[in-house]
């Protein structure tokens, strides 16, 4: 079991879009997370990584603020053995390379540029996660 | 100021994803776990996000160019093809098997959390096995240019 949290989800998903309009209005990007990384460890030109490169090191030093202001980090409870975190993980990076972007990319800033891609991309990894999720725990897992 | 701004902008992002419950894969995973421990936060995320990104972009739009930048760099590609149902479909698999997505596991790097660093490793792994094989044909190419997500 999991806390719901309606306030504090809400409150942080509309920091997350608040960040991608911003990366947008001020420096015209999409806010994906695998684009940016993966043009941060891949770029085409050093302008095109230095922005990366500041705006990675505002992600990651970010629960240092959430430690000052709230006096933990933020949960953090993997559900699986380290083992699946690195088959889920070599998963993760295959998909959202082959299918162009990810929650952040697909889900949130496609989704709400209404891009007919990241709408099939997103209704596709929210209902093929689900089944995973499913099969992980009520059929190999029951 | 540039630097600054874009520095606050990763710090926003951050800051959502560890307030939200995003960067906890128990979390997630149990959003997708209708059949189970069902927790509907996640939809509140995602709701969150999308309305204030989707206003947001309407404002942002109405400008002829970004504050920093010449050119706004939005994804132009319109295709729908096996590629990205596919590279979509798989990524979803491994959402739902280790419950972290590449932007959630990002900003809590700086926790240095051993489970984060494990999964981060191999996203990075899988990433450039991905590319390779792009690289080598083995994956048909895309329809047209490459979305930026």
């Amino acid at each position: 079991m999991t806390e719901f949290t309606p306030w504090a989800s809400l409150t942080g998903g509309m920091l997350i879009g608040l960040a991608s309009v911003l990366l947008m209005a001020f420096r015209g990007r999409i806010f994906g997370a695998t684009g940016i990384l993966t043009g941060f460890m891949t770029p085409n030109s050093s302008s095109d990584w230095s922005w990366r490169a500041v705006l990675l090191a505002g992600i990651v030093s970010s629960p240092l603020f959430y430690l000052a202001a709230s006096g933990g980090w933020p949960e953090i409870v993997t559900p699986v053995s380290k083992a699946m975190l690195v088959v889920g993980g070599l998963i993760v990076g295959i998909g959202v390379t082959i299918g162009s972007g990810c929650t952040s990319g697909h889900g949130v800033c496609g989704v709400a540029r209404l891009s007919r891609r990241s709408i099939v991309a997103t209704a596709t990894f929210m209902v093929v996660t689900a089944v995973t999720v499913y099969v992980m725990r009520h059929v190999i897992g029951s | 100021m540039k630097i600054v701004v874009t520095y606050l902008i990763g710090l926003v992002f951050g800051l959502g994803i560890a307030i939200s419950g995003m960067a906890n894969p128990s979390k997630v995973v149990n959003f997708f776990d209708f059949a189970g421990t069902w927790d509907p936060s996640l939809a509140f995320v995602m709701g969150g996000a999308v309305i204030v990104a989707g206003i947001g972009y309407q404002l942002v739009f109405r400008r002829k160019r970004p504050v920093f930048d010449p050119d706004f760099n939005v994804p132009t590609s319109r295709v729908i093809d096996a590629r990205l149902v596919g590279g979509s479909a798989l990524f979803g698999i491994g959402w739902g098997i280790a419950g972290f997505c590449p932007g959630a596991v990002l900003p809590v790097l700086g926790t240095g959390n051993a489970d984060v660093l494990i999964f981060f490793a191999a996203l990075i792994a899988g990433i450039l096995i991905a590319r390779w094989l792009l690289r080598l044909n083995l994956i048909p190419a895309r329809g047209g240019p490459a979305s930026s997500s």
